[in-house]
């Protein structure tokens, strides 16, 4: 009887956790980076000034990106000494600091647009190749990873031409942290001051 | 322009002979988990605060006013004129490696552009969708199964590696325009246009090069790992980057 209970639980378990497996499919995976691609595309059309389009950037980045997973990595192995309240602090100061750097970039955009071109399956994700083109520019290979580790499909990483976010931010952060001794909390506060 | 002639042979002449040392001194130490590969960090750094300091006090104001004070369409038509010059280099390099298609692409973008683009200012195979071949005797290298070497930072031209040092002045030699231009017109036109869309691509980028540069905790190493991804993906050199699985890592409370 208890035997038959754990495996009905398992057996539900696993069952729950393979629906979000199945729901990512080729087609998903796209629509989230279409959404996504229509959303930046709006913002660098709508001509507004650098401000606006920068808290507009934070928007997207919430709605259409995996925070958790990203900030998690980005703080590396120092993620594990750290704790419950300065994991909050620190994903809540990335996402401002990732806001602002990136946001700052539409400057380049503007006049430009992406464009989805090709998507592929890597191991249990998705990954979707966009290209942007840009004035005076050669278009140039813009890249997102998808998944749906949360239950959601959102992306969880992203490549400029071959530049890795994860690996790029996860330096800055360790070298915020080297700056700083150790200290988690000044690296905090650097962080939200940073971008 | 004597001078000229002169200065390159021995600014040749130093760089084989660092290029050399450095070679002598890689003996695959420094290789961190990102797989780059700096046994000259030190030198690297000082020479990277040299760059900074460079960039801070001529390159980046003079980038910037160029982009502000000239007219787009002609701050374009410089970097094309620029762009379009590389295009036998292009070529040469293309068969080097094999590539055809890639000869082709070239061969035809310089003579469309060097005719319809009125000597190269305007770039009508952009508009027409061709693909851009840009290629450099580094990836010639790259192709012929030559290592990438060590990270280097070069002063006044910034990040590269071994590999990419060495095949900038193979290129810079044999350029095959070198044949066609005298020394008068390379220092008159060819040399100022390269120079120009050099600092059209600083004042365009301001932002990107700055955060890098002035923002960041670590300026040097962001550059190296950027320069590194950067250079890899665009030789196709997938080896060297690791996969990152989305589902292990513990994101519990962030």
């Amino acid at each position: 009887m208890q035997r038959r209970h754990f495996l009905t639980i398992t057996g539900a378990s696993a069952l729950i956790s393979a629906v979000p497996a199945w729901a990512l499919t080729e087609a998903s995976a796209k629509k989230l980076v279409d959404a996504l691609v229509g959303d930046v595309n709006k913002v660098i059309a709508s001509g507004k000034s650098q401000n606006a389009m920068f808290s507009d950037f934070a928007r997207i980045f919430a709605r259409y990106s995996d925070t958790s997973y990203i900030s998690a990595y980005a703080m590396g192995a120092d993620g594990r000494t750290a704790s419950k309240a300065q994991k909050r602090a620190f994903s809540e100061a990335f996402q401002g600091y990732i806001a602002r750097k990136y946001g700052r970039r539409f400057r380049e955009f503007i006049g430009g647009r992406l464009e989805v071109k090709s998507v592929r399956k890597v191991k249990n994700w998705y990954e979707v190749d966009t290209t942007a083109f840009l004035q005076g520019e050669a278009p140039f290979t813009v890249t997102f990873h998808v998944s749906n580790r949360t239950g959601r499909d959102l992306f969880f990483n992203m490549f400029i031409e071959g530049i890795n976010l994860l690996l790029t931010e996860r330096a800055e952060v360790g070298a915020l942290i080297d700056q700083n001794g150790g200290n988690i909390d000044a690296m905090i506060r650097d962080l939200k001051a940073s971008g | 322009m004597l001078v000229f002639a002169r200065l390159h042979r021995a600014a040749a002449l130093v760089l084989v002979v660092s290029l050399l040392g450095a070679c002598a001194g890689s003996n695959g130490t420094a290789i961190t988990p990102e797989g780059i590969n700096d046994p000259n960090e030190a030198g690297n750094r000082r020479t990277h605060e040299f760059n900074r300091s460079l960039d801070r006090a001529l390159i980046r104001p003079a980038g910037v006013g160029y982009t502000n004070f000239v007219p787009d369409a002609l701050e374009d038509g410089i970097t094309n004129f620029a762009l379009n010059l590389e295009e036998p280099k292009n070529a040469v390099n293309s068969l080097l490696q094999g590539d055809l298609r890639g000869m082709g692409l070239s061969l035809v973008s310089f003579v469309t552009n060097t005719t319809l683009g009125i000597g190269g200012l305007f770039n009508p195979t952009r508009e027409l969708g061709i693909p851009e071949n840009d290629t450099d005797f580094g990836e010639t290298l790259y192709v012929w199964g030559v290592g990438e070497g060590n990270y280097v930072e070069l002063p006044f031209l910034g990040p590269s590696t071994t590999r990419a040092t060495f095949g900038l002045f193979v290129d810079l030699f044999t350029n095959p325009l070198n044949t066609v231009f005298d020394d008068r017109s390379r220092a008159f036109y060819l040399t100022p246009a390269g120079l120009a869309s050099g600092l059209s691509a600083r004042g365009r980028f301001t932002d990107t090069i700055d955060s890098i540069l002035y923002e960041s905790a670590d300026s040097y190493a962001q550059a190296r790992l950027i320069y590194l991804q950067n250079r890899r993906f665009r030789l196709g050199d997938t080896e060297s980057s690791a996969d990152i699985d989305p589902f292990e890592l513990d994101t519990e409370g962030f």
